[in-house]
């Protein structure tokens, strides 16, 4: 049996039953990492001698009787935006090139009181800005389905590494889209939780306000059971919310319908231009789906949407150039030879960051600058606002709303890097979910016939979580999208230009 | 023909709160640690972290507000206020810029020139300290950030001072407050207690304000004083002239006893201010303002009115009793114990404060029991005040209760009369020309008489008993 083509669930189950070890699955995924990821590129850092030790000490309670967690012995990469004790943590910048964490995320200690064997940490775009996971400063990663292509962004090594089984299930971060855009351009499973419902302590700060952690996989129930793993609330983190977190998603029947649900289609996310029509036809087949299901579907509007890459341009970058002010070399990361005090914090920044994260440090300061306050980082936040109020106003007549992920299939690397104003337009579909601190679930829905993944995105009401997981898995059950993986050796696809 | 200038003078005082932990991790405050050590992953700026905002600081601001008869905002924001230095870690201080959460308080001064009054206090927002860098003379700078993120409270002033002496009364006035309440130890040069004063003329008459400067780095209240008046001068004399007054930020130099410039408005920072996203709007429930209001201690202005009507003492001592927060609750407790305000006054004011400072009396080996007890001694005629005196001096010895020291040492008082008598009668024989003097009419000479009666009781005769006895007995002739 190769372990690595089990679902999440299913190697929990191994394990619990017995019939694979911890140290077994830890070799088995260390084994493919060593097989496959000169090609995917998807590992940053990989941990064998840790990993192995707590495979082994997993194993060793668990022969002892010592009780052990609901994911004992679980293998899995992280994105290294995730503090992870004594194990370098870059956040895939040069500022931090060295950085070894002296304290855990409180996600990663959950994970780690769950039993899971943290084996190593995964690519991402430099500080999670970027949509591609080109912006790393260490190396690029590349889609399973296609490796001359991106595997989507900030999250796109966790995607990839999911798709091409180098990690069961993994966690990601998405500020305007970077868990549920690379999932869908991936083939996987990503949802992005209610702002709040997942602790931000311990991972690094792109865009407080809109950052969240969630998790990524190869069903909806592998990312379920991941959820109730990392949600509830974290002391240490006054944003995150008290509300008790809901249990058992996991396990959700097999097969049942959607009768009573009613699924939102909003007329901004389909729009005539700039959304692929392979894209759009497999989208509204998925609806259909849902339909079949027994949802019934409606037309709503979220008519400010056209301004939420605006507004979040401003506030994303806005609250990034706060977050990065402490990478100045003085206390930690990378710091400058330099003759004094301004050139100390003028080299080390000019050295550590690169191009993307400047631009958006650039933008944010000016952002802020006095006399364009107003202007511009208010007026956002008004924005959002009116944002969230489309939402609740939909959410009245709706339960979930249907729309595309991303408005193409992954497109090719180093085709976007030239103009990041189309790199922005990547994250069309999933910003509005960030301004307004929605839960957003992407899930297959098909692949566009140069055999690239098409993702359906559902929202949800704050803290819905459990029905946007409840239809994903209704629709998962009845597709078999999820089940298909990419060709082995991951090569490149022949034809088609971009 | 000379101008009558005004002077306008608005204060910043940062008051460093008494918390045991700081205001947004559970690191120690304590003064004197070694060097970072009271540091953790959060307030040394760590990729990561978040602020977790100490809920025994609202409450210290909260109760300096209310003792400055502030307004409680019922919901108040935290913003960012961005520069960098090295001893700021995350790049940002966290602090209150638009919705501070305490506004329109005003506090009652009365200084040595100029009219008793009172001035506004536009609001008091709450923020964590930075570090300390250490400028070494190699040139290089050594930074420990112990201090960053001890919570602070900034009280800001209307522009309503006109002179020196008004800063000085106001801050006074403010620094015993909050020492009274316990939120700050009020230690100016070490930087728990700092003022910074903004400083400008304007012709007697015009509406307009004149051009600021604002003056740093005074850490006396002499300072302060010395400092504005020397800024009061040299705005005067700019402009008197024909210059003008730059706005800037000036460094009070206490060796050369002059302002220098630190930096211009053209340097000032811009400080980004925006909310922070990583605490929520900051609600308080008015039941705990009220709970707050209902526990606040009694303030020394207060205080000072209940000494003067209660008690009777003079406004002047009461006036010295309260001048120390520790002071004060020693003659509080030493009343409670034994209620002769006036005598334990006389006794706090004179013998205790000619021994320890009034910030010492707390650790004083005569405890305010123990003087309460002196003085009862005294008020049932079992000792005399001067034998009190000598107690009172054992007592600062060893700590021990005049109680025991007056019967350990056989110092109780003498009363029995035929015992008084006896001495009395030999006193008058022993000195046949003072007392023929006495009944010729030298009525001062028994003060003399006096004295050699206690002289031979050892000071413990009854001083009532020894007058009496001594008028019968030179009257029998």
């Amino acid at each position: 049996m190769d372990v690595t083509t089990l679902t999440l669930i299913e190697l929990r189950d191994a394990l619990r039953a017995g019939t694979v070890t911890a140290v077994e699955a830890t070799r088995a995924y260390l084994n493919r990492i060593t097989a496959h990821d000169d090609a995917i590129g998807a590992y940053l850092t990989v941990d064998a001698e840790g990993a192995l030790a707590q495979a082994a000490a997993i194993d060793a309670a668990r022969a002892a009787g010592q009780p052990v967690g609901a994911l004992a012995g679980v293998p899995m990469g992280l994105k290294d935006i995730f503090l992870t004790k004594g194990l370098r943590t870059t956040c895939a910048s040069k500022v931090l090139e060295d950085f070894v964490p002296i304290y855990d995320a409180t996600v990663v200690e959950r994970l780690r009181a769950a039993g899971v064997v943290v084996i190593g940490k995964l690519n991402m775009d430099e500080f999670a800005m970027g949509s591609s996971t080109e912006n790393s400063a260490f190396k690029k990663t590349h889609n399973p389905w296609d490796i001359e292509r991106t595997p989507g962004g900030s999250s796109g090594g966790s995607s990839a590494a999911v798709a091409a089984r180098l990690t069961p299930g993994t966690l990601g971060t998405d500020t305007g889209g970077s868990i549920r855009q690379p999932a869908a351009l991936c083939g996987i499973v990503g949802l992005k939780p209610t702002w709040g419902r997942v602790s931000r302590f311990g991972v690094i700060a792109f865009a407080s306000s809109l950052d969240q952690v969630g998790p990524m996989g190869r069903t909806v129930r592998d990312v379920a059971l991941l959820e109730e793993v990392i949600a509830g609330y974290d002391p240490r983190d006054s944003t995150s919310s008290q509300r008790e977190v809901p249990t058992g998603l996991a396990d959700l029947p097999r097969g049942a319908d959607l009768r009573g649900l009613r699924v939102g289609l909003p007329r901004e996310y389909f729009p005539e231009s700039g959304l692929d029509p392979q894209v759009s036809s497999a989208v509204y087949a998925a609806v259909e789906q849902l339909k079949a299901l027994g949802a019934e579907v409606k037309p709503v509007s979220l008519p400010h949407s056209p301004l939420g890459v605006a507004a979040y341009y401003l506030v994303a970058t806005a609250e990034a150039s706060s977050n990065l002010a402490r990478y100045d070399g003085v206390r930690y990361g990378h710091r400058a030879k330099a003759d004094d005090l301004y050139g100390l914090y003028a080299r080390s920044r000019g050295e550590g960051f690169g191009l993307e994260v400047k631009r958006r440090i650039m933008l944010g300061t000016f952002a802020l600058s006095a006399g364009y306050y107003d202007a511009y980082y208010r007026k956002a936040g008004q924005v959002r606002t009116l944002i969230l109020r489309d939402f609740e106003a939909a959410f009245s007549e709706v339960d979930v709303i249907a729309t595309p992920t991303s408005p193409t299939t992954a497109f090719k690397l180093g085709e976007r890097m030239d103009d990041p104003l189309q790199m922005y337009l990547a994250d069309i579909f999933t910003i509005s979910c960030n301004l307004a601190g929605l839960p957003g679930l992407s899930l297959p829905c098909g692949f566009d016939d140069r055999g690239l993944p098409i993702g359906l995105q559902l929202l949800g009401r704050a803290f819905d979580e459990p029905t946007l997981l409840r239809v994903g898995a209704a629709y998962e059950d009845a597709t078999t999208w999820h089940t298909r993986a990419p060709a082995e050796p991951f090569v490149a696809r022949a034809g088609g230009a971009a | 023909m000379s101008i009558d200038w005004e002077v306008v003078i608005g204060l910043e005082v940062h008051c460093q709160l008494l918390t045991r932990e700081k205001l947004f991790c559970s690191c120690p405050t304590d003064f004197g640690a070694p060097i970072n050590s009271n540091t953790c992953p959060i307030c040394l700026g760590h990729p990561g972290v978040l602020p977790v905002l100490n809920a025994e600081a609202v409450e210290f601001a909260i109760r300096a507000g209310l003792a400055l008869e502030c307004e409680v905002r019922a919901r108040s924001v935290f913003s960012r206020k961005h520069y960098f230095y090295p001893d700021l870690p995350k790049g940002y201080q966290i602090t209150q810029y638009e919705l501070p959460i305490l506004e329109h308080g005003k506090l009652f001064i009365e200084p040595e020139s100029g009219a008793a009054r009172t001035i506004g206090i536009t609001r008091i927002h709450m923020e964590e300290d930075a570090g300390k860098s250490i400028h070494m003379d190699t040139g290089a700078t050594l930074v420990d950030l112990n201090r960053a993120g001890v919570p602070l409270i900034e009280i800001v002033s209307e522009p309503e001072m006109r002179s020196a002496d008004d800063a000085v009364a106001y801050l006074k006035a403010l620094h015993e407050v909050v020492r009274y309440l316990g939120v700050c130890d009020g230690n100016m040069e070490e930087g728990s207690f700092r003022c910074d004063a903004n400083v400008s003329i304007r012709p007697r008459g015009q509406a307009k304000f004149g051009t600021r400067t604002e003056i740093k780095n005074m850490n006396t209240f002499r300072g302060v004083q010395r400092a504005i008046e020397y800024e009061i001068s040299r705005h005067i004399e700019v402009i008197e002239g024909g210059g003008a007054i730059i706005q800037e930020t000036r460094l009070w130099d206490e060796g050369a006893g002059r302002t220098r410039s630190m930096r211009g408005k053209e340097d000032a920072h811009d400080y980004r201010y925006f909310p922070e996203p990583d605490l929520p709007v900051l609600v308080l429930d008015p039941a705990q303002v009220e709970r707050l209001r209902g526990t606040q201690p009694e303030l020394p202005a207060a205080m000072r009115k209940r000494l003067v009507s209660d008690y009777g003492l003079s406004p002047y001592d009461a006036g010295v009793l309260t001048a120390e927060p520790v002071l004060a609750r020693y003659f509080e407790a030493a009343v409670a114990a034994h209620r002769n305000p006036k005598a334990i006054c006389n006794w706090v004011t004179s013998e205790l404060l000619g021994r320890v400072s009034a910030t010492a009396v707390g650790e004083c080996s005569v405890t305010p029991h123990g003087l309460a007890r002196l003085v009862a001694l005294i008020d049932d005629a079992t000792i005399s005040g001067k034998i009190a005196k000598t107690v009172f001096e054992r007592m600062m010895e060893t700590g021990r209760a005049p109680d025991e020291i007056v019967e350990a040492e056989g110092l109780r008082q003498v009363t029995d009369t035929s015992a008084i008598e006896a001495i009395v009668r030999g006193v008058i024989e022993a000195n046949p020309v003072q007392v023929s003097g006495y009944r010729s009419g030298k009525v001062g000479l028994k003060g003399f008489l006096v004295g050699q009666v206690m002289k031979q009781s050892g000071g413990k005769a009854n001083p009532g008993l020894v007058n009496e006895l001594l008028d019968r007995l030179l009257a029998e002739g």
